[in-house]
């Protein structure tokens, strides 16, 4: 057991740390991090860098080369992902494009259309979004009733997406529809890519419990969509999502914001009743939890990172990551706030604030505990996948998709 | 990154699995259980034949000199089979001890007989039933001989090697005792684990000699053997895992496995959670001990607690998913549950290694 590179790994790794070095500026402590003072100057700056990425063949690091990525193994993916963090750089936005719409664009579309749409999201010219999730089909995502209808070779959509992040500012999307009401609910659906800017298409921004507004809800009215930008065949868009639902999964990942050592550094400086609160026994009692679920998380991912190294694929430690570190930040959150006293309640927006960090958290868990999966889906997909349990009993199974009983409220 | 036991380790897991499948070491905790037998005496010598007493003992001392990483794949397969014998009383607290802060003459004397199962070692620590603190020892030591009582000593009943904290005057150290000196009263004692067997021992001017030690070190040799017991108790939860899923497999209620419910279905996910971030935990645990890691104290303690945690989650719920039929006598169930006590007790409460880990860790950050 070490924690070394192999020669191979080192070089890799020296090459990375010396282009970022001459590239971008180091972090001057783990707290410091890239930010931008609106979502314009954020999208813009994150374009620059991309572009500069790209330039130095460090874009896409997996995908072909022909399509503006490097050929680079899963190992050295992680290793660019360690070196990456010790700048301050640019970042978001382009996840869902690079990470979701181009493995699926990858696996179905045409080679023209890889040639033409491949190579912008490598540089960060052009932003995708996903449209799936729907007002009545959030966990249960196959519930989807966007209808799409044939006509010659057009096909025509109707209906609402919701929760679609980025929709405002994304030149093209992915998106899922029911082709078929009258089959079973996974058998009816058919996958497209959609430019955002077809007549048609109105995106209406959601405020969130924080306050902004990061995603969306995604009109279609009468859209027209050319049946070459069908992905996978007629009815067979459920296949075609889950590449990109398995990829979600991988994306989302780590919850961002105060952890073990934020709450440990808070505690040893903070009054409570008299002493500093690191000496009292029940926060000592919880910093211990979350030091231990920080370190497990921490090593789950050594483990994973030594299988790729080995060539093996890793095991399923890392489906516990998200549930994990979502309500670990939860409790983070809450307890920052609560070493506040009655004062932990009022609201800051001065910059880089301890407690504004805190409130961002209290917000932000309760969105990460749902994003890309609820804390019950993937336990559900930890049970089914992982250990093998069976699936729960579905009312809708066999039904035909408009007979299967609805309703929201 | 080569973070992961090697191809070799993996391969003497798999031996030791097997080896205690085949002897049914969890039939064997059972027999123990409801026995007068302190434990599984022809267990406990095929475990001496297969070498695994002598795993980290020096080879000068009569060991095998493999790792500590050597020691951690086994300690997790005895944990996994409840094997109802001394080797953590002998292995991860005499043996260390002895490797640890032993002289010359000490090791000689008893590193090859623990080795070779020869002397089984226990390690008599707890006098009330508050945590030992170089303020509470009232265990002596002066003039060469020990007096005083130790209660809940492991395996004290069928060792015949002791290691003793006592306080000399000037503070606590660890001092050995050969079984057969004078003045040593045994007396064993009923638990909750009676597969485990236990007992409150009384010195009375017995002839000891010291292990070159003061308190940190008696911390030491706790934080040492944390990691493998830790070991153990994720071998223990896995097991419950295991048992909690395959009977909820087989078990139909309302017309369909009871698996399928999202309600036992979370439950399994939850003891995922919670045996996977203690198999992490373990790792940086056994990385630390086999390296002599300055972050030994926080791996330890980190391991520690998330293990206890684990083994806590599994056992008690691995009883929930089975229903009535867990909490019968005749199920396995109530053996791990009991095990997990046992174990959680054995080297200190999780509140303890808790309050240390946060300690650890303000001690390596000191403003």
């Amino acid at each position: 057991m070490d924690f070394n590179d192999t020669p191979e790994e080192a070089k890799f790794r020296k090459e990375a740390y010396e282009w970022l070095a001459s590239n971008a500026e180091l972090k001057e402590g783990p707290k410091d991090s890239w930010r931008a003072s609106s979502e314009e100057e954020g999208l813009n700056q994150v374009k620059v860098w991309q572009k500069k990425l790209h330039e130095g063949g460090w874009a896409c690091l997996h995908w072909p080369k022909t399509y503006g990525g490097r050929e680079s193994t899963p190992i050295e993916r992680v290793i660019w992902g360690q070196e990456v963090s010790k700048f301050k750089v640019p970042g978001g936005y382009l996840e869902i494009g690079q990470g979701m719409a181009g493995p699926v664009m990858m696996m179905y579309a045409t080679e023209e259309q890889k040639e033409r749409y491949l190579p912008p999201l490598a540089t960060g010219e052009e932003i995708w979004c996903q449209l799936f999730s729907e007002p009545a089909a959030g966990s249960d995502v196959a519930g989807i009733k966007t209808k799409a209808e044939l006509d010659g070779d057009t096909w025509t959509i109707n209906g609402q997406k919701v929760w679609t992040s980025g929709a405002h500012f994304s030149d093209y999307g992915i998106l899922v529809t029911r082709s078929d009401p009258s089959a079973p609910k996974h058998k009816g659906l058919t996958f497209f890519f959609v430019d955002m800017k077809s007549p048609g298409i109105e995106v209406k921004p959601i405020k969130q419990i924080s306050g902004g507004a990061n995603f969306n809800e995604v009109y279609f009215t009468d859209v027209k969509i050319p049946d070459s930008q069908r992905l996978g065949a007629v009815g067979d868009g459920w296949k075609v999502s889950l590449t990109t639902l398995m990829n979600e999964r991988l994306a989302v990942g780590d919850a961002s914001g105060p952890d073990f050592e934020e709450a440990f550094s808070l505690a040893r400086g903070q009054d409570l009743n008299g002493k500093l609160a690191i000496e009292n026994d029940s926060v000592r009692e919880k910093l211990a939890d979350w030091y231990c679920q920080q370190s497990g998380l921490k090593y789950a991912k050594y483990r994973n990172i030594s299988a790729l190294s080995r060539g093996e694929t890793p095991g399923p430690q890392s489906s516990i990551t998200k549930i994990v570190s979502g309500n670990k930040l939860q409790e983070i959150a809450n307890f920052g706030l609560d070493m506040l006293d009655s004062a932990g309640i009022l609201r800051t927006d001065e910059e880089g604030a301890e407690q504004s960090m805190y409130q961002y958290g209290f917000y932000g868990a309760a969105g990460i505990r749902i994003a890309g999966g609820t804390d019950e889906i993937l336990k559900n997909i930890i049970s089914e996948q992982v250990l093998g349990m069976p699936q729960d009993m579905r009312a809708d199974k066999g039904l035909p998709f408009n007979e299967i009983p609805t309703g929201n409220k | 990154m080569n973070f992961e036991f090697s191809a070799d380790q993996m391969q003497l897991k798999d031996i030791a699995r097997k080896f205690l499948e085949k002897e049914e070491s969890v039939k064997r905790a059972r027999n123990v259980l409801e026995g007068e037998a302190s434990y599984d005496e022809d267990l406990w010598s095929q475990i001496i034949e297969m070498g695994f007493t002598a795993t980290a003992i020096p080879e000068e001392y009569g060991g095998l000199g493999l790792g500590y990483l050597e020691l951690c794949v086994i300690a997790e397969e005895l944990g996994r089979s409840l094997a109802p014998t001394p080797f953590s009383s002998s292995v991860y607290l005499a043996s260390e001890a002895i490797i640890n802060f032993g002289d010359e003459s000490q090791k000689e004397s008893f590193l090859p007989g623990l080795a070779s199962g020869e002397k089984i070692g226990a390690f008599a620590h707890s006098e009330t039933n508050t945590s030992p603190t170089e303020a509470n020892i009232n265990c002596t030591f002066s003039g060469g001989t020990l007096s005083g009582t130790k209660i809940a000593v492991a395996d004290g009943d069928v060792a015949n090697t002791f290691i003793v904290t006592a306080n000399n005057g000037s503070g606590v150290s660890l001092y050995l005792v050969d079984g057969t000196a004078d003045g040593i009263q045994i007396e064993p004692q009923t638990t909750l684990d009676p597969s485990r067997s236990h007992a409150s021992i009384t010195f009375s001017n017995t002839p000891a000699t010291e292990l070159k030690s003061e308190w940190s070190d008696v911390l030491s040799l706790l934080d040492r053997a944390a990691v493998l017991f830790s070991f153990e108790q994720l071998g223990g939860a896995e097991a419950c895992m295991d048992m909690a899923k395959e009977y909820a497999m087989g078990r139909y209620a309302f017309g369909r496995s009871i698996a399928s419910f999202q309600a036992i279905k979370h439950k399994l996910a939850d003891m995922f959670i919670a045996v996977e971030l203690a198999r992490s935990n373990c790792y940086y645990g056994a990385w630390a001990l086999s390296t002599d890691a300055p972050e030994l104290p926080t791996a330890a303690a980190t391991c520690r607690v998330s293990a206890s945690q684990a083994f806590h989650e599994c056992s008690k719920e691995n009883i929930q998913t089975h229903g009535g039929m867990g909490f019968t006598w005749e199920f396995d169930c109530h053996l791990y549950y009991r095990r997990c006590r046992q174990l959680a007790a054995n080297i200190g409460s999780q509140s303890i290694w808790k309050d240390k880990l946060i300690g650890s860790l303000e001690r390596a950050n000191q403003i």
